[in-house]
């Protein structure tokens, strides 16, 4: 970990337990994001991307079957705090998160000026009026008129509710902001209008964002970095230049290949198949039935090989790379 | 192919395929909007004098942003909205007015995949169930005639095998089998437009292509005419030669997809194509050139051209006046917008960049 090093996820797990067993929604998760950056987190439906921005906030529901790993913030492990601590210390003050789906989910009879403020005066002890000033100043970051502080949401559109939602992950000015699929139901120029505003706090305020998504176009219009998880686990990590123009893994490389495009003459293709249950996950590489440079070796599960440094957890990359070491086999941290 | 769902009560004789199979005239589709449940406060106006005509298997797509009155215009098209002015030609016979035995026959004609395949089926009927009910609707009384054409649709959407499926209900199946079961259920009887109404924009990457690549199998096996609708320009070339740009209840530009993408002609247009993002590491780097706001209120639009106060072309005194007419500054490339009043051929770059 050098000093730039904002977080950093060492072999984060939560399963979920059901009737029909553990869900393995997140599964030895490493994950580092240094300061002033976005790690994009990019996969399918029901990979684990909320479960693991879920999991990063300990906003957990009840039915959690395992929850352990390392959430080291600047160094230090926020999964030792308690959760009362956790909630004084961490949520909100040090790391906030626009839930998936949030324009949804603002209080229907708080105006929304009152709403951005709430998380101003309950963690920073502000008072209403000093609060109410600052949610101001944050629609106006935003692109919210400042004439809505006294709206309800009915009276906002998606677009809109979807700004106030940012503005008030933003009001405590906290390091790192979790962003679960922030565009997916808006429009496009909406999509790119939020966009331009996710850039800017970015370039202005050195804020650092973990952003959820499956929409792999939109995604490069913010990323740094690019993990890519595929069935609860991170099967590549690459800076988004890379990435964007040659992927490591074969799953990444179907996926781009998934995109349709503007210009040119390449035809989308899709990957055959669905990905397997997180159930009773295979043993072997989770991608290899769906996967069309699959051999022998990809019964067994691989390791995660370090490819110009980066990491790719891929048997094709075994020859000329060192695997990382982890503690997913289960043995744990010896210290 | 199987037998006719019915006799064609409504068809007329002496259509071939140079008719238009749908020809829409000076379509108006307005909302109106009531207080109290009934006093009249004024109208939404969705579908704002629209004109075009579809080909007997030609594929055209509309793309515009959330409320500009895509699914208003289609399900007019369905007759599940009538025209509030105007009409709706199918084979050269006014529709807009069918009831009864006609209009049953008529939605046979056209097959319907509606937005949210997960609001779309029926969650307590199984596959099977859902797939006979259209059948029996139309009158086709043979029990097995119809297990062979819900077997043979089921085959066409690679829901296979089928026996695996048949009595699945729609929960247990993806969002991407679902949207084979709605597709199936809209080619059931054999028709001859298809309306999709954004098939693919809630499934996933690799969903999405797998389903735009079965729509177009279908267009081209069997002839059919589709309306593809959709937000994301980036699919538009799949399976449509011409695309129509819609904007708060009005067709701004209308033309051949190569020509769209080469040459927008319509601000708004640019915009659209300004705002699609392609997978590229450079574009964290920098803003998008995209119109600030969102679009208008259909109950009171902008007077003059609908889009002049997110215009940057916006010339004070005309486009906050007039409404633009249709132009067609280069042939089969039709625009509403005062730009091109002069005879000007492309969009006019912006100095500011
Ligand atoms: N509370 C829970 N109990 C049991 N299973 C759960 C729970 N929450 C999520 N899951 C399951 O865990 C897996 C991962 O879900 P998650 O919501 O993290 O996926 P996602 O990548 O965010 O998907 P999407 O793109 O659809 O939002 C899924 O199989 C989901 O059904
Ligand atoms: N039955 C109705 N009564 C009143 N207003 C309606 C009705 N149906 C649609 N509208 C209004 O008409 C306008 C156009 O709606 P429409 O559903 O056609 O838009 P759309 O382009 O399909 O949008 P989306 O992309 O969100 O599906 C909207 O303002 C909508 O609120
Ligand atoms: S490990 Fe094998 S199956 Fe898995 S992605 Fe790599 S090549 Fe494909
Ligand atoms: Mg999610
Ligand atoms: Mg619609």
């Amino acid at each position: 970990m050098n000093d730039n090093t904002l977080l950093k996820l060492e072999d984060l797990v939560l399963y979920f337990k059901t009737s029909r067993g553990e869900v393995q929604a997140v599964d030895h998760v490493n994950l580092e994001l240094h300061k002033n950056k976005a790690v994009v987190i990019l996969g399918e439906s029901g990979c684990g991307k909320s479960s693991m921005a879920k999991a990063i906030l300990r906003l957990l529901p009840r039915n959690v079957g395992q929850y352990h790993g390392k959430v080291l913030l600047e160094d230090f492990d926020v999964m030792s705090l308690s959760d009362e601590e956790f909630r004084r210390q961490v949520r909100w003050v040090k790391m906030s998160m626009v839930p998936q789906a949030a324009m949804n989910a603002l209080n229907p009879v708080l105006r929304a000026g009152e709403q951005v403020a709430e998380p101003a005066m309950i963690h920073l002890g502000m008072d209403k009026e000093e609060a109410l000033d600052l949610a101001r100043q944050m629609f106006e970051n935003v692109g919210v008129p400042v004439d809505f502080l006294t709206r309800y949401p009915f009276e906002l559109s998606g677009g809109m509710r979807q700004r106030v939602a940012i503005a008030m992950a933003l009001i405590t000015k906290p390091q790192l902001i979790v962003l679960d699929e922030p565009t997916s139901a808006l429009d496009l120029l909406t999509q790119a209008n939020i966009m331009n505003v996710l850039k800017t706090i970015k370039w202005e305020t050195g804020t650092s964002y973990i952003l959820i998504t499956h929409d792999i176009a939109t995604s490069s219009e913010l990323a740094d970095e690019v993990a890519v998880m595929y069935a609860g686990q991170i099967v590549e990590i690459n800076d988004a230049e890379s990435f964007f123009q040659e992927p490591l893994h074969p799953y990444s490389q179907r996926l781009m290949a998934s995109v349709p495009r503007l210009y040119g003459d390449e035809e989308p293709d899709f990957i055959p198949g669905r990905p397997p249950s997180l159930l009773n996950p295979p043993t072997g590489c989770r991608f290899a039935d769906r996967c069309h440079l699959r051999f022998d070796k990809c019964d067994e599960e691989p390791p995660t090989f370090i490819v110009d440094g980066h990491p790719v957890k891929c048997w094709l990359y075994e020859k000329n790379h060192q695997a990382v070491e982890s503690a997913a086999t289960g043995t744990g941290d010896a210290s | 192919m199987t037998t006719d769902v019915q006799a064609n009560p409504a068809a007329n004789p002496a259509v071939d395929e140079s008719t238009p199979l749908i020809e829409v005239k000076d379509l108006h589709v307005w909302f109106e909007l009531k207080k109290w449940g009934f006093s009249h406060v004024g109208w939404v106006r969705a579908v704002d004098n629209v004109n075009f005509q579809l080909k007997h298997g030609e594929a055209i797509a509309i793309v515009g942003e959330s409320g500009c009155g895509k699914s208003s215009l289609m399900k007019t098209l369905l007759l599940l909205n009538r025209p509030h002015k105007g009409q709706v030609i199918y084979e050269g016979k006014d529709i807009s007015n069918l009831k009864g035995k006609d209009l049953k026959w008529y939605r046979s004609q056209v097959g319907y995949v509606q937005q949210d395949p997960y609001g779309a089926l029926p969650p307590f009927m199984p596959v099977h169930r859902i797939l006979s009910e259209p059948l029996v609707i139309n009158g086709v009384k043979n029990k097995k005639e119809r297990e062979e054409r819900i077997r043979q649709a089921m085959e066409e959407v690679a829901l296979t095998p089928v026996d695996d499926f048949l009595n699945k209900y729609p929960h247990m199946l993806s969002g991407g089998q679902q949207q084979r079961v709605v597709i199936a259920r809209a080619m059931i009887l054999e028709p001859k437009l298809l309306v999709a109404d954004e098939p693919v924009s809630m499934l996933d990457a690799s969903v999405r292509v797998e389903i735009l690549r079965l729509l177009r199998k279908l267009q081209e096996q069997h002839n059919l005419s589709v309306m593809y609708i959709t937000h994301d320009l980036s699919t538009v070339r799949f399976f449509s030669e011409r695309i129509f740009v819609m904007y708060a209840g009005k067709l701004v530009e209308q033309t051949h997809i190569e020509k769209l993408l080469n040459n927008p002609l319509h601000p708004y247009t640019v915009a659209l194509l300004t705002g699609t993002s392609v997978p590229d590491a450079s574009n964290a780097k920098h803003l998008k050139h995209v119109p600030p706001g969102e679009p208008p209120s259909l109950v009171n639009p902008p007077t003059g051209c609908r889009f002049h106060p997110r215009c940057e072309h916006f010339i004070s005194g005309k486009c906050d006046v007039q409404e633009p007419p249709h132009l067609e500054p280069l042939p089969g490339h039709i625009v509403n917008c005062w730009l091109y009043e002069d005879g000007r051929t492309s969009y006019p770059k912006v100095a500011s960049e």
